[in-house]
């Protein structure tokens, strides 16, 4: 046998070469810091002197597992990842099924809903807490003069009202991105299945809910995945909205004080480090029930 | 496609020529803070200061919020940085960042240097070393709206419970005309300037700093408690709930569009609320913060202001300490103050006639320096913000009502008491 490779072997070998640029600069961009964290995550480590350091073992984790405002800050993070993404791919669902008819300006009403997507987060954050400071902002003057609020809220302020403000408007922002990815899934779809369903007497509710939402199940989960990812990871409306706050504050806001405020590299490591593995194991979880989901549908038809 | 790569080609050659500084010697970074029209002024210093030197200064634009800058400055000295030349810092960073700093003392005349406060001086030599020279100093300020006070024939308040009574008095009348209208705003949101608003209550009442200067965890008493209950007692009265979201610029947009009586705020407030646009211009009176109840009941302030230092990683030392005696002169703290009402650090300008004329509160505030109470940042050193934000959490918990003031405060003892292993720190 020669040195000759066989097409097969060729073929792995450019891929590995044509692959292997991306995957160094993975290694660099993400694997490294990724290792660096959690290396960082069982020393004493300083922000001021990030040379020296003391290998602690377990003891940051287990302090941060006694920290009351750590399971806070999860449960906060947990609370607002479930409600906000279930409103975005709601709210998302009914406005590409609105813009997807047929109708004039169809155009401009699709780039217009991309705009609080398009606007930096820490900039439409910083307008919004202006718009819900309760003495000058224009959303306690809105509603209280259509009567819907007696008297003017103090939205960010109030613990029972934080958390749904922020939630408003995180689905203020995130919903033209569920829109839209929905929206793409909805134009995949042929119409003569409808015009099918239409001979065979199926009225409009009953086609959406046995022929739309079943063809663009998979489309919408990758959406919801997604949304899911960035919603665990929320940082920047809340820390604009309300500081460190502990009635809002998510994993990441508290892993910033103790990372940048406290300058406790190990102890803030240990924290983004349980981020990371919270966020890794949601991920599979709603990875896999929906391909179970998936192949159950396809096993129906 | 040859012609737009002919277009980039031109395009950079032009930006490369502008780009290439002609004749400037030297050019300098200085951050500073962006609270109301705080940059403004900055630029205009450092602008005079290269005109004179024929050197050129770039400005830094940093976040108003004191604690997110110190996070910025951090990252950035700690990497040895030499993007920043010179560092506008807060009176309680010296402490926390004196090793990163230049001794400025060769470069600042004895003379310039003995006219300013001696506790800020003192404040800016850390083991023997000048590492900073006293830019403005600010202390905690009651404004009040004279107009609504001489209406109802009130005097601004000596204590809290006058401000309570007359605040409640003046709304009560006042908000059939105007919905709005709020008794007292300060700043309540969890950040750093709550344990400043806090510490004026609690030092009010005879409760203590905090954390005394030997070490010792004082916060756990009952004037502290009685203060803090007070505070609460305020929220959805004469505060709007609001109030425990705000921070400085909102607590000033709601006093200065006429919609509440008292304010707690700095000095910086004076000049923006009787600017020309200011619906409130001419309306307004200031006073030391009232004082508390009970035997130690005395006036607090809260030591604020900000200093001036130079990176020890800075290319151009010389210079840069240069630009901090020239923006630290007479002359220049003058302009700050008739312009903006940042209290000069100099002793000899509160003798200025003319200065005096434009910031009345002027002649008093040497009084109100003495009293003014200091964070417990040097004590607590490396651990001061994490011991201000736990002080925080505890104050922000009473406020919004979990908890009262005795069980916060009881738990932020023990909190302290493990932060500093036993009040050793």
């Amino acid at each position: 046998m020669t040195a000759r490779l066989s097409i097969a072997q060729q073929r792995a070998r450019s891929a590995w070469a044509y692959l292997a640029p991306l995957l160094i600069a993975l290694l660099f961009v993400a694997a490294w810091p990724l290792l660096r964290t959690i290396a960082f995550s069982f020393t004493d480590a300083n922000l001021s002197d990030l040379t020296s350091w003391k290998f602690v073992g377990f003891a940051n984790y287990v302090y941060l597992f006694q920290d009351p405002l750590w399971w806070r800050s999860v449960g906060n993070t947990l609370l607002f990842t479930l409600v906000s993404v279930a409103l975005e791919t709601l709210l998302g669902l009914i406005i590409a099924l609105t813009i997807n008819a047929h109708m004039p300006g169809r155009g401009l009403v699709r780039a217009a809903m991309l705009i609080p997507w398009a606007i930096p987060t820490v900039v439409s954050a910083k307008m919004w807490a202006w718009m819900l400071h309760d003495l000058y902002g224009v959303v306690n003057v809105l509603f209280m003069s259509i009567g819907l609020i007696g008297r003017p809220w103090a939205w960010l302020a109030d613990p029972g009202l934080s958390m749904a403000a922020v939630v408003m408007v995180d689905v203020w922002k995130a919903t033209p991105f569920m829109a839209l990815l929905t929206l793409a899934a909805l134009q995949t779809l042929s119409q003569d299945i409808y015009e099918a369903a239409r001979v065979d007497g199926l009225g409009p509710v009953r086609s959406f809910f046995h022929i739309t939402l079943p063809l663009i199940r998979p489309a919408l989960l990758i959406a919801v995945i997604f949304r899911s990812l960035d919603a665990l990871r929320i940082f920047d409306v809340i820390y604009v909205l309300t500081g460190n706050n502990e009635n809002t504050a998510t994993m990441s806001v508290y892993a910033r004080q103790q990372l940048v405020d406290f300058q406790d590299v190990g102890f803030g490591s240990t924290a983004a480090t349980c981020l990371f593995v919270i966020v890794a194991i949601i991920t599979v979880i709603v990875i896999t029930l929906g391909r179970v989901h998936v192949s159950a549908s396809g096993g129906d038809r | 496609m040859a012609r737009s790569i002919g277009f980039i080609a031109v395009m950079v050659a032009l930006l490369g020529g502008f780009a290439t500084p002609t004749r400037a010697q030297v050019t300098l970074s200085i951050s500073c803070s962006s609270l109301g029209i705080e940059l403004e002024l900055c630029q205009e210093g450092a602008n005079e200061w290269g005109k004179q030197t024929g050197n050129s200064v770039k400005l830094v634009a940093t976040p108003p919020n004191a604690e997110e800058r110190l996070a910025l400055y951090q990252q950035l000295l700690a990497a040895g940085s030499a993007d920043i030349d010179v560092f506008q810092i807060d009176v309680v960073w010296p402490g926390t960042l004196a090793s990163h700093f230049l001794d400025l003392t060769p470069y600042i005349p004895p003379e310039d240097l003995k006219d300013h406060f001696e506790t800020l001086t003192t404040n800016d030599t850390v083991e023997g070393k000048l590492v900073a020279v006293p830019f403005f100093v600010d202390a905690g300020l009651l404004f009040y709206r004279q107009d609504l006070l001489d209406k109802y024939g009130k005097k601004p308040p000596r204590d809290w419970s006058e401000l309570t009574e007359t605040a409640k008095a003046i709304i009560d009348g006042e908000r059939a005309g105007n919905a709005q209208l709020q008794g007292y705003v300060w700043q309540g949101r969890a950040y750093e300037g709550l344990t400043c608003n806090s510490i004026e209550w609690v030092a009010s009442f005879g409760g203590g700093t905090i954390v005394e200067t030997d070490g010792k965890i004082s916060i756990n008493n009952a004037r502290a408690a009685a203060a803090l209950t007070l505070a609460r007692s305020w929220i959805g009265t004469i505060s709007p709930e609001g109030v425990l979201n705000y921070a400085e610029e909102d607590s000033r947009g709601v006093f200065q569009s006429g919609n509440a009586v008292f304010m707690r705020n700095w000095p910086y407030a004076w000049a923006l609320a009787n600017a020309p646009d200011s619906p409130v211009k001419g309306k307004v009176g200031i006073a030391v913060l009232p004082q508390g109840a009970g035997d130690g009941a005395r006036h607090a302030s809260a030591l604020g202001g900000q200093h001036l230092a130079v990176s020890k990683y800075s290319a151009h030392p010389k210079e840069a300490a240069d630009l901090v005696r020239y923006l630290t002169s007479a002359g220049e703290q003058k302009r700050r103050a008739m312009k903006g009402s940042f209290n000069p650090t100099r002793k000899s300008l509160y003798d200025d006639q003319e200065l005096l004329q434009a910031l009345p509160f002027l002649k008093d505030f040497e009084a109100v320096l003495e009293n003014a109470v200091a964070r417990p940042s040097t004590v607590t050193g490396a651990k001061y913000s994490r011991a201000s934000s736990e002080y925080v959490r505890a104050v922000h918990n009473t406020l919004t009502g979990k908890g009262t003031a005795e069980e916060n405060l009881a738990g932020l003892e023990k909190q302290l008491e493990r932060i500093s292993r036993g009040g050793k720190w």
